[in-house]
């Protein structure tokens, strides 16, 4: 499609939505200095509001998505996202809100319907997870984790310690080292044995660092989707050291109502509210990542934390003097948070527990259909999500190219690094047994077709916009604007 | 169970061909020790009620205030094709564009807001956007470290005091000193900056307009930093960029933004989205996600995520950012936001929020004793000195349904008698009518 630049006609304007179009009301030039003006307008599109329309209505249809299509991502929970949360997020008593509202003494009365919203969030999710409070502040889970790591550093700085080393699973994301580095740590990657955290590997590295080690993030279940069995043991040897456990929550669909991390042992979490909780991914975020403690990190948590009193008022606690500070400027993406509270209390205790349920026993028969199609590392039960690796001969690469052929979403591909050629499917509690039957034999057909016409998998999408793209020259010609081409 | 499809027929089979008895049975590798102590939550509800629910807290905010209240997030006009299109289930249900052959949909849009945000700002390049305001000041500030190899960052005390405090929370953990440079009556003290810019300095971070609503030229202080190979970096705000001289044109390296004020309602504080732009010899230096232009195997122009290799699934521990996402449907708010009202548009909205500002300050300086903190131009901001305590104005004011503005001493002590006034297209004449009477009533 031609971009919206180029649809654009010199003249042709849309103006009036806001302020009424008056030849006479003062110029910019009136007002102001002509040294502190901009020399010419912004290169802006000029078009009609049918035009604007007709472009992105196109554009959209350029899109697979959830209402679309089946979305089997590894990791990302592509659930499906019930319509009444877009609804009670987007009410006008809270989309009109000024955040800065709640915090002048006499308007915080103005916004208590929006701190009640934020309290019972909080409320729900420290029972779900048994976690003793909440921030909702960070603004995705890279973000979550990067305040979880830093209410870490505070801890020990708390206690005048000096810890530099950050303990990482070679099966986490790569946003868990991203996110410790920015916050200071060194990380020290811990090897896996049987797909999972080994006690023996922790329990060396912690010898080699005496005295270092400030805490150890994990996945559990970790990114292969398998539980780790051995977690009593990791939370004992991380205990003697006093070390903090991090829970990255990016797979806690799979143990909703089964276990709580709070209960487990990890002293920090972070949650992906647009996994678990079904928010919408938007084509990228926004998210929301919030970031639940357990007593030893509660004088930490970033300023300020939403109180209720007897009378039932809400207000903003501003005074936490170990605060680590301003994750994100108020108190997180409110209409993410309303909308994971909506998802919740539609669900109810009971709901939630079989979200982790079904969630899991889709997992396992789709990994059941596909056994003897595609090569499965893991044989034993698995969590919310299997890896899987290509058929001799095949790439992971062709086989998703395929199925975008066949309107399935790829699952995720060449992740976890350490799984060969690795398809990594995550089909949710949403999705019917049609559905997983379907793509079971999608891919059991696209396998047979690589086996008598690779070449047919090479080629493969053709169905769709465009065909594969070439990353290389994307890379190397750097087009990044209209302009730059 | 909601948006659970499976009927206990259906159930019964799945676990047969799992080969297992019941739903737990899948669980068998959580330890009895690791089961919940407790999972005491409320029942369902039926989802009339919730929204019902809804609705009634939705009634316990205010929102029919006469509100002067800014600081940065603004009550603009949203026009509703904005909600209608970025309402579309193929974008907000979209996963990031990995794949990039069935998301060419959002990969152009980002692609064109891209293009937007670097037309607006007047620089070459953009990504696909950040968090907030405060994280693209932040992530700004270390891509000066990288590409400076430097570690002091000189902050104007003038840039708002939100951002601030979260430039110090992100680097509570590297090696990043800020030296702080105090404003001078609510102006950017620029003989200060020039001062503190020296050959350690990695970049020094400004904003226009300022936190108090005043508008200054910065080419000389960037002039001042390129000569000790520092980083000039300015945070705007996008409406009032459609009229005012650009981070291009003072020279800026890296430009940055809460791109609230396009597109995005106030949703009591997110989401919202951080815009952040830049030369074209620091994009390598650039966090976040990234649109590129190219072709496919038949030499069809498409697009995909591109320079990858900054990022942290590729990188792990050593990428430019922890980020992973970006605000994507921010993004594309913001971009339908600005298609729609032009160039033309957007300006018109500046210059009326600044017209109704100027009349606000001649309604309000008419009360005795009231004054400009300075005479600096401003925007649709702007900061006034009162013949009292600004929060005693702000609190009795809002016993009338009525907020004058920001008591500045919240974040800046000792300047208690400093009131600031945002106008926007919310506002109107009558208002400041209003406002002007009931505020001499008071005084």
């Amino acid at each position: 499609m031609k971009t919206i630049f180029a649809e654009s006609v010199e003249g042709r304007r849309a103006a009036g939505y806001a302020v009424p179009v008056d030849e006479n009301a003062p110029k910019a030039a009136d007002m102001l200095p002509a040294e502190l003006l901009r020399k010419n307008p912004p290169r802006l599109p000029q078009c009609s509001e049918l035009d604007v329309v007709r472009h992105f209505t196109g554009l959209s249809k350029l899109n697979y998505s959830v209402d679309a299509n089946f979305y089997p991502l590894g990791s990302c929970t592509m659930k499906y996202n019930p319509k009444f949360s877009e609804y009670v997020c987007s009410l006008p008593g809270f989309a009109r809100l000024h955040p800065l509202l709640a915090q002048l003494p006499r308007t915080t009365a103005y916004t208590q319907g929006a701190l009640q919203c934020l309290y019972e969030a909080e409320q729900w999710l420290c029972e779900v997870t048994g976690m003793k409070a909440y921030t909702f502040q960070p603004m995705a889970g890279a973000n979550g984790e990067f305040t979880g790591v830093q209410l870490i550093a505070a801890y020990h700085r708390s206690k005048g310690r000096h810890r530099t080393k950050m303990l990482i699973p070679d099966s986490a994301h790569g946003t868990n080292p991203a996110s410790a580095a920015l916050a200071g740590f060194e990380t020290v990657n811990i090897e896996s044995r049987d797909g999972m955290v080994d006690p023996e590997a922790l329990a060396k590295a912690i010898a080699q660092y005496p005295d270092e080690v400030a805490g150890l993030m994990m996945t559990c279940p970790n990114t292969l989707g398998l539980m780790e069995t051995k977690l009593p043991a990791i939370v004992e040897e991380l205990r003697k050291i006093d070390a903090l456990l991090y829970y990255d929550g990016a797979n806690m669909n799979a143990i909703l109502g089964k276990m709580r991390v709070g209960d487990a042992g990890f002293d920090v979490v972070h949650l992906n509210v647009h996994k678990t909780l079904s928010t919408p991914h938007g084509g990228g975020g926004p998210g929301s990542g919030p970031v639940g403690v357990g007593e030893r990190l509660l004088p930490f948590l970033p300023v300020p934390r939403v109180r209720r009193r007897e009378d039932g008022t809400y207000w903003l606690d501003e005074d936490l003097p170990e605060s680590i500070g301003k994750i994100g400027p108020f108190y997180g993406s409110f209409a993410v948070v309303a909308r994971a509270l909506a998802y919740m209390m539609r669900l109810g205790g009971e709901g939630l527990a079989r979200v982790g349920e079904y969630a899991t026993l889709n997992a396992n028969y789709l990994k059941k259909r596909l056994e003897g199609v595609l090569e499965i590392p893991y044989s034993r039960i698995c969590a919310h999500e299997f890896v899987a690796s290509a058929p001799e001969g095949m790439r992971a690469l062709d086989i998703a190219k395929a199925l975008l052929d066949r309107g399935f979403h790829a699952p995720t591909i060449y992740f976890p690094l350490i799984v060969h050629e690795c398809l990594m499917a995550e089909p949710t509690e949403t999705e019917s047994k049609q559905t997983l039957d379907a793509f079971a034999d999608a891919i059991r057909e696209i396998v047979e077709l690589g086996k008598t016409n690779p070449q047919a998998l090479l080629d493969a999408p053709v169905t769709l916009p465009v065909r594969r793209m070439d990353e290389t020259a994307a890379a190397r010609q750097m087009i990044l604007t209209e302009d730059m081409g | 169970m909601p948006f659970i499809p499976h009927t206990p027929e259906e159930t019964r089979e799945m676990l047969a061909t799992v080969g297992v008895r019941t739903l737990d049975d899948l669980f068998a590798d959580i330890p009895a020790s690791m089961r919940p102590k407790s999972f005491n939550l409320p029942k369902g509800q039926s989802e009339a009620a919730i929204c019902n629910y809804f609705e009634d807290m939705a009634a316990r905010n205010r929102t029919s205030l006469i509100s002067f209240l800014g600081a940065g997030f603004y009550n603009h006009y949203i026009p509703k094709a904005v909600d209608a299109l970025a309402g579309r289930s193929e974008f907000y249900t979209a996963y990031t564009p990995y794949q990039a052959e069935c998301s060419q949909g959002t990969l152009q849009a980002i692609f064109e807001f891209q293009t937007a945000v670097t037309r607006l700002l007047d620089m070459e390049c953009a990504n696909a956007s950040i968090y907030d305001g405060g994280t693209s000041m932040f992530e700004a500030a270390m891509m000066a470290v990288r590409a400076t190899k430097r570690s002091v960052i000189v902050v104007d005390e003038a840039v708002n005091p939100v951002w601030r405090q979260m430039l110090h929370t992100y680097a509570a953990g590297v090696n990043v000193t800020f030296k702080v440079v105090p404003q001078k009556n609510g102006l950017s003290d620029m003989d200060g900056l020039k001062a503190a810019v020296d050959d350690a300095t990695a970049a020094v971070i400004v904003q226009n307009p300022n936190f108090f609503g005043a508008i200054q030229d910065f080419s000389d202080l960037f002039a001042q930093a390129q000569a000790h190979k520092a980083l000039g970096i300015i945070s705007v705000y996008p409406v009032m960029q459609a009229v005012l001289k650009t981070p291009g044109e003072m020279g800026a390296d890296i430009a940055v933004a809460e791109g609230q004020s396009l597109g995005q309602p106030l949703s009591f504080g997110g989401p919202y989205l951080g815009l952040m732009a830049c030369r074209k010899s620091l994009v390598r230096q650039m966090p976040g996600r990234i649109v590129g232009r190219t072709q496919d195997l038949d030499g069809k122009t498409g697009y995909v995520l591109t320079l990858q290799a900054r990022e942290q699934h590729i990188r792990r521990a050593k990428a430019t950012s922890n980020i992973c996402s970006n605000q994507a449907l921010c993004a594309l708010r913001a971009l339908i936001h600005m298609c729609l009202l032009g160039p033309d548009g957007l300006a018109r909205t500046a210059e009326n929020n600044m017209a109704l500002a100027r009349y606000a300050v001649e309604r309000l300086t008419a009360i005795p004793g009231v004054r400009r903190l300075n005479d600096a131009p401003y925007g649709n901001e702007v900061a006034l000195r009162l013949p009292c305590s600004a929060s005693r104005i702000v609190n009795d004011l809002a016993e009338h349904g009525c907020v004058p503005g920001y008591p500045v001493a919240r974040a800046y002590p000792g300047m208690d008698d400093v009131l600031l006034l945002a106008c926007t297209e919310s506002n109107n004449r009558h208002q400041i009518g209003f406002l002007a009477e009931s505020m001499g009533a008071l005084l």
